[in-house]
């Protein structure tokens, strides 16, 4: 026990001063996740803008916290929002179940059910926690067209599953 | 029919108070520990150095709920453990506010059996609710950020909140706070 131990403390104090400052800047500058982190769900489209989605509720039955409610429709010639013969007519998740496990993702057999990197969801409102298909639907990109409409990639749901990716790639080269 | 209603225009003087006073009690909120299982371990980083959320005026974890505006109910609220989360809300001052932090507190998550509250609004009334299985940190601050949004429109006593409500006023929207407190460009 010296004299000066009472003023070493502040010694680490100030040294301190001069060091990088470990706090993230979160509010200003958002925090990028890991890229394959779990965050809101998104319903993937087809090239030409049909729904991935074929209502199989397989994602509602690998849910462990009951969180997802699926209903399937029947698409006709006249109404068709996904190729083949059934599509997610309603679509929900309780984003105040939803433990972000990542079960449903790994039941989707059409990879139409993935997460995205959004993380940024508390509300004052449990109804808008309870994200519905409109919420969930993935973005229109260029070259998609929002359904219902006839399928534009093939004949049948084949041409979309196995050659969907490489006509998708030749129909925008022909845009060009 | 007080001096200040002849001195300036109807109201000018009891809103800015109404801003002031806001202002005040959303950048001091002072958060009671509630921790009751993961979520508080993600709880307990966002006092820590990394996410630091004495940069919004919230100094510390009141461990004594007299000294605390916000509880943040971190993890699964048991019928065992409602009556003493109850009794913590009672015993804190107004104005207070409640968050509930992660899906269990929300609406009871995975553990939809007898043993556990579905959604501690049962028993306290919630402001925000914050999903995630836990959330991450970055995801409490954006909770408290909404919150500190929320506070800052409420209106100062009874009968400005009738007021208000008589004008149809609705509280704005609640976005991403990484939108809303970006970082201007050029």
């Amino acid at each position: 026990m010296g004299f000066l131990d009472p003023v070493k403390g502040f010694g680490v104090t100030f040294g301190m001063m001069f060091k990088k400052v470990a706090t993230e800047k979160y509010p200003e500058v958002k925090k990028v996740t890991a890229p394959r982190y779990h965050g809101r769900h998104q319903l993937n489209r087809h090239p030409d803008g049909l729904e991935k989605c074929v209502g199989c509720e397989l994602c509602a039955w690998a849910c462990p916290a009951d969180a997802i409610f699926v209903e399937g429709g029947n698409n006709t010639d006249e109404e068709r929002y996904s190729p083949g013969e059934r599509y997610g007519a309603d679509y929900q998740i309780n984003y105040l179940r939803c433990i972000g496990c990542g079960l449903c993702i790994e039941a989707c057999p059409t990879r139409s059910l993935t997460m995205t990197n959004e993380y940024e969801l508390a509300n004052d409102n449990r109804q808008v926690l309870i994200f519905t298909k409109e919420d969930l639907l993935a973005p229109l990109l260029p070259g998609m067209e929002a359904p219902p409409h006839p399928m534009r990639l093939g004949e049948t749901e084949q041409d979309y599953y196995v050659n969907g990716p490489e006509l998708a790639k030749r129909a925008q080269e022909e845009a060009k | 029919m007080g001096i200040e209603e002849k001195l300036l225009p109807n109201g000018v003087m009891l809103a800015g108070l109404e801003k002031l006073v806001n202002w005040a009690r959303k950048n001091s909120v002072w958060p009671a520990t509630f921790g009751l299982a993961c979520c508080a371990i993600e709880m307990m980083t966002v006092g820590g150095a990394r996410y630091d959320y004495a940069r919004f005026g919230m100094e510390r974890f009141s461990a004594s709920p007299r000294q605390a505006d916000l509880m943040i109910v971190a993890g699964r609220v048991t019928n065992k453990m409602a009556p003493v989360l109850r009794q913590i809300y009672d015993q804190m001052p107004e104005p207070k506010w409640v968050i509930a932090m992660g899906v269990c507190a929300s609406s009871g998550g995975m553990f939809n059996n007898y043993a556990v509250v579905q959604g501690v609004d049962h028993i306290v009334p919630v402001d925000i609710y914050l999903p995630g299985c836990p959330p991450r940190p970055e995801m409490l601050l954006d909770a408290i950020l909404k919150l500190h949004q929320r506070i800052s429109e409420e209106p100062l006593g009874a009968r400005r909140a009738a007021k208000l409500a008589e004008q149809g006023f609705q509280p704005a929207e609640l976005i991403p706070s990484s939108e809303r407190y970006a970082k201007k460009k050029g």
